[in-house]
This record gives structure tokens, sequence and C-alpha cells, in this order.
């Protein structure tokens, strides 16, 4: 067993060495297939461990090697493979071999595809030791290499300009790329002073070392470490405030954002929550505020998506909606229900993200679905591919979603939280509405396109069949939610619906359903039969507001970065020019100053050298009374 | 009665005139004369403190200090000579070819 963790860790690692021998040289398909070999290597190892862990019920748990041993501070590098963090292997190293095999046609025509292969196999490997770190510093690790090589990726195209905000919403690839280092910079600040907290209290980082000293801690370091933990999880999982950098980051390719934008690292945060439960668990405070925020953004993300006219941004508002979602379900103590939607989600996400990948292809990078329409005709395997995941995130039985949201919606009844039980069902209802708008802006109606000169065309055989395990994850992952909650639930702490809720379940789900139909239908009397924009709702306040993102941007460009960037210059001409520079020059100005005047003594006249001599020799000898007088 | 304190203070008071020879004088014969006066100065500061410890030690040293006087003299004469005639002069303040 203990190869087989090392071989699902090691073999993305393997795959991004060998790609980045080629990091320099043109295009080579055979290292997008050895990369894409080497993941699926990756994926079956996980799965042959999926199957162990489910047969014996235990975890396997190996020590690699001691990282850290010194004094009291003792952090090995030791991976643990329980059913949570194989649960997450599976839907990470899956993903990420469609990905792997989707980039291959993808990235056919850029110069930089070897490059690529090497970022995207870092990031399964980093995303690797975040989920399968049996301690926290591992986990940090990951948490940090998942950051960078999400940093890489999005920036992959650097060399595009800059534009106004009004032209490109993500100013460039470059600035997208920063912007979410450095806002999950400040979440990590949060994260950080959480492990801080665990080891000054608990003294070891180790998981089982630190869930066991819960009991010992007061409440105020265990509230403090939760909200230190759930900061960190806020920037990795884009939870407002800090979610601004989750649709800029569609500036990437987007096999990017189908991987490392849908399904794997901005899942991290939920993952953290999840795997770290005996600490949220037992502060029920900070639990609330999680659920509260998470159902906020879920709703928050869905009334930005319902206007946007950015095929991927629509998708990325829904990966950040339903983000919350699964942070609802943590936050209210339902753990496998949040873990079992994160995987159904990563699913038919990564599918939805693939697909529009197709359609960006087939429309040479146009991203407005305004200007798109009747592509079905030319693209009818992309069509059903999105259908489908679409129809899976509005929560349609018997498709992926329906099974994680309803679950999730009637834990937050059964919680008897009615707000947030509200607000989560009307979600639903726009969550139908903004996918169908998509898909039938996209698909159906009047062929807009033609007015700019573009030839659709379907993508690659080899890619669309590689797509397929995922269409068939998103239609069937919800049957298996019984049997994921036996395999999940020796490891997380079952959720049993009340007997009330029980009773109710139905009638709850049939108003989910309802909802969720009634914003298909709504969708589909207003898109389908092609596009009728009017003046007036689109000049309406509501509508500006949501186009803008609330203006957040804005608000974040006018009143952080701009004082940030005008304390810097002063900073810059106040304090290091005149401060800091004027003391380095005048110690070297002092030293010249010196040179030169001394240099007068050299003469050539031995004589003159003989006074400075005799000189000296009194100087030293009153120097030696002197100090024989004091000493 | 002549104590020790009388042959340090003509001992110091030669090694002055020495110290200042070598300070004032250009020719460079004149400032190996000074040289030797102050070794010497040095010699009877040497003798008198070893009959004043009984300690023939300092007298042994004066010796030595002659016997180097005696070869450094040979050896600094010779050069002088080379430098007189290649030079033409043996005044300091034309022999400033080191100059920086």
């Amino acid at each position: 067993m203990e190869s087989l963790v090392y071989i699902a860790l090691f073999a993305p690692f393997v795959s991004s060495l060998f790609a980045a021998l080629f990091g320099m040289s043109p295009r080579k398909t055979f290292v997008g297939a050895i990369a894409s070999l080497l993941l699926f290597v990756s994926l079956s190892a996980s799965m042959m461990l999926a199957y162990h862990v489910y047969q014996t019920g235990e975890s396997v748990h190996i020590t690699m090697m001691d990282w850290i041993h010194m004094g009291d501070l003792y952090i090995p590098f030791g991976f643990n493979v329980d059913q949570v963090s194989v649960t997450m292997m599976n839907v990470v190293t899956l993903v990420s071999t469609v990905v792997h095999i989707y980039s291959i046609g993808y990235m056919d025509h850029d110069k930089s595809f070897n490059r690529f292969f090497s970022y995207l196999s870092a990031f399964v490997f980093s995303m690797m030791v975040l989920v399968m770190s049996d301690n926290f510093a591992g986990l940090f690790i990951g948490w940090e290499g998942v950051g960078v090589c999400s940093w890489l990726l999005i920036g992959f195209w650097y060399h595009k300009p800059d534009l106004t905000r009004e032209e490109n919403p993500s100013i460039s690839p470059s600035w997208a790329a920063n912007e979410a280092f450095i806002m999950n910079r400040i979440a990590d600040l949060g994260m950080l002073i959480g492990l801080f907290i665990i080891y000054w209290n608990v003294g070891s980082l180790q998981y089982d070392a630190v869930f066991a000293a819960i009991p010992h801690l007061t409440d105020v370091i265990l509230s403090t470490a939760a909200i230190a933990l759930f900061i960190g999880a806020m920037g990795k999982s884009a939870q407002f405030p800090l979610h601004t950098w989750l649709t800029d980051a569609m500036e990437g390719p987007t096999p990017v954002s189908a991987l490392i934008h849908a399904a794997t690292m901005v899942t991290a945060g939920v993952f953290l929550v999840i795997r770290v439960h005996p600490l949220f668990s037992v502060t029920p405070e900070v639990s609330y505020f999680i659920a509260a925020l998470g159902t906020f953004v879920a709703f928050f993300a869905a009334s930005m998506a319902l206007v946007n006219r950015d095929l991927k941004r629509i998708i990325a508002f829904s990966t950040l909606s339903q983000l919350g979602y699964m942070f609802a379900a943590a936050g209210l103590g339902a753990y496998w229900i949040a873990l079992f939607h994160l995987a159904a989600h990563a699913f038919f996400k990564a599918l939805l993200f693939l697909g529009a990948g197709n359609v960006m292809h087939a429309m040479h990078d146009e991203l407005d679905i305004f200007k798109m329409g009747g592509l079905k005709k030319s693209m009818k395997a992309t069509y059903i591919y999105m259908g489908l995941a679409s129809l899976a995130l509005a929560g349609i039985p018997p498709l992926a979603g329906f099974f994680s949201k309803d679950a999730i919606i009637e834990t937050a009844f059964n919680e008897g939280t009615l707000i947030l039980w509200v607000m989560l069902v009307v979600t639903a209802g726009m969550t139908a509405f903004y996918s169908f708008r998509q898909v039938f802006l996209t698909f159906e109606g009047d062929e807009r396109y033609k007015e700019f000169g573009i030839h659709p065309h379907e993508m690659y055989k080899f890619v669309l069949v590689a797509m397929s395990p995922l269409a068939i994850l998103a239609v069937i992952a919800g049957f298996f939610r019984e049997s994921f909650n036996a395999f999940v639930t020796h490891l997380l702490p079952g959720y049993e619906m009340s007997e009330h809720t029980h009773h109710l379940a139905l009638i709850l789900g049939a108003i989910v359903f309802a909802f969720a139909v009634g914003g298909i239908l709504l969708a589909y009397k207003k898109y389908a039969k092609g596009l009728k924009r009017s003046e007036k709702v689109e000049n309406s306040f509501i509508y500006r507001l949501l186009a803008n993102q609330y203006y957040i941007p804005n608000l974040y460009e006018e009143f952080i970065s701009k004082p940030y960037a005008m304390i810097s210059e002063m900073m810059w001409k106040g304090v290091d020019l005149k401060i800091v520079d004027t003391t380095v020059d005048g110690i070297a100005k002092f030293l010249y100053r010196s040179g030169d005047g001394t240099r007068k003594m050299q003469t050539g006249n031995l004589s003159n050298y003989l006074n400075w001599m005799a000189i000296g020799g009194v100087l030293l000898l009153v120097v030696a009374m002197i100090s024989a007088m004091i000493g | 009665m002549i104590g020790l304190s009388h042959y340090l203070i003509v001992s110091a008071l030669i090694f002055s005139i020495g110290l200042v020879g070598v300070l004032r004088r250009r020719n460079l014969l004149m400032l190996f004369f000074a040289t030797e006066v102050m070794l010497n100065a040095v010699n009877i500061a040497f003798a008198a403190i070893s009959h004043y410890y009984n300690d023939l030690t300092g007298q042994m040293f004066a010796f030595f200090v002659i016997a180097i006087a005696a070869s450094e003299v040979a050896v600094g004469l010779g050069i002088l000579i080379v430098l007189y005639k290649k030079q033409g002069s043996l005044d300091l303040d034309e022999l400033t070819t080191m100059k920086g």
C-alpha cells in the first residue's frame, strides 16, 4: 500500500519535471501524452487506495522522512490516506487526468505547450501534498504550492498588455495573476496565525495530536484558531470579501479554470474546514458564521452571474456560488454533505468549463455570449455536455447536483435556520436561470456570430471522448450518495435529518425542484428564441450594479489599491530616498573624502614619511601612557 | 651620587637629538648618523638598567645592537654609495621618485 501512496503522490511530480525538461523547446505532443499517462497512473493508484480504504475501513499512514526535528518541534513528511483524503485524491487526479488530455487538444496551437504541462502537473503534485499531508505544515506547503502554480497558470499568457477596466474587467493575465496571489497572501496570513496558535497551545502540528488536545483548550483559543484558519480558507475558496480574484482568474487558459478554479484548488478551503472538523464542531459560533457567510456568497455570486455576458465569468460566479453552498453545509455541521457536493461539483463544473473551452476554441477566443447563439448546429457534442453539466448544476434529478445540493438545502431547513434555507432555495432558482441563460444564448436562437465572420467548428474527437468520464460522473454521481455517506462517516461525524425534516423531505425537494425548473423555463422563454435586448433593463440601477459586480473591484481600487500606492510613493520619496539613501550615501562620501584628504600624505619624500612615522609613534606612546594611567 | 635616572635622562636626551636629526636633516648620510646616535642612546639605557638590576641580559643585548648596527652601516653605506653614483646627490628633497 505504501508504494501506491508514493506513486499517487509522485507521478504528477515526475510528470512536471519531465515536461519542464522540454520547457523551452517547441511544442512536442509526446510531452502532453506522457504527462497525461503519468496522471492516469496517479489516478489508478488513488483508485486502488480508495478500494483498499473502502475494504478495510482503515487509513494508510506513512512517514516518508523527518523534515524538521529540533528541540520540541517535530514535523515529518507524513502522509495519511483516509476516507476524506482518498476522496479528494480521486477527485483531483480524475479531473486533472481529463484536463491534461483535454489540454493536448486545447493548447494545440500554443507555443508554450510544454511549459503548460509542466505547470499543470506541478499544480496536481502540490494539491496532492495538500490533501494527503498528515500535519498542518505539509498542508500549508501544498497550500502555498497550489497558490504559486495558480499564479503561474493564470498569468500563463503574461505577454498580453494591460487594458482599462472598461475594456477588460480583469485588465490583463499578469494583473489577474498578481491579484489572485496577493489576495491569497492576505488570507494566508490568517492561516499562518492559526497554525501558530495551534502550535503554541498544543506543541504539535500533527492532525491527530491536535485533535486529541482540543478538549483541553479554552474556548477563546479554539475560537481564535478556528477564525484564523477560516480566514485562510476564505482566501483559497474566494469567499467574500476576498472573492474578486476568482472571476479575474478566468484570464488563464480554460483547462486551468476547469482544474484549478472550479474543481480542485478553490475547494481546498472547504477541504480545510472538513479536515479540521473536530475544531470547527466545538466552535458553534464560528461554524454558524461560516454557514451564514457561505449562504450569503452563494446568493451574492449567483446574483452577479445573472447579468454577466462573459461565458467563463458566468461559470466562475457559479463556482463561487457553489462554494458558498459547500461552506453552508460545512458550517451547519453536515461535513459529509459538503464533501459530497465538493466531489459532485468538481465533476459537473469541470465539464462545464471544458465545454466553455470548446466554445472558445470554436469562436476564436470570443467569450461574449451576446455574440454567440445557434452553435448547436456545429457543436452538438459540446451542447450535450454543457447541457448535462448545467442540468446537474441547476439540480435537476437524477443528476449529481440534485442530490448534493438538495441535501445542503435540507440541512439548512433541518437546522432551523430558515433565513439561510430561503436564501439557498432562491439561489437554486437563480442558479438554474443563469446556467440556462448561458446555454441558450450560446447554443440556441439566431446565429449572431455570423456578423463577426466566425466559422465555428467542433473540438477534436479525442478531446470529446476524454470529457466523457466527467459527463458520466455528472450524471450518476448522485446515486452513490448513501454509500458515500457510509464510507466517509467512518471518519466524519454523521449527519441525520430529524424526524420532522424527514417527513417534509419530499415537499422540500419539490420546492427546490420547482425553483430550478422555474429558472430554466424563464431562461428558455427569454433567451431560447434569440436575444432581445432591452435598453430599459440594461440601464436600470440594479442591472448596472450587478454587471459591475456591485462595484466592489472599483471600491478596492479606490480605497485600497490607490491609497496603498500613494503611501508607497510617499515612503519611497520621503523615507527611502531622503533617510535611508542619504545615510548610506553619507557613509560612502565620508570614506571618499577621508581618502582624498589623506592622499596628500603620499609625497614620495622619505623625510615626510619619517615625520609621519614619528607622529604616529608619539601618538601610540601617548595612548599607551594614558591607558597605563587609567588602568 | 649618579644613579639610574641620570643615565636614563642622558639616554633620552641623546635619543631626542638623534630623532630630531632623523626628522630635520635632508642628507641621507646625516640620517644614517642620526640613527646610529639613537641606537647608542638605547645602548646606554640597556647597560644602565642591566647594571641596576644586576642582570647581564641587557648588556648582552647592547652587544647585539652594536654588532647589528655595524653590519647595518656596512650594508647601508654600500647602498648610499650606489645611490650617489646613480643620482649624483643624497638630498632627500630631490629623491622623490616614489611620489604617488
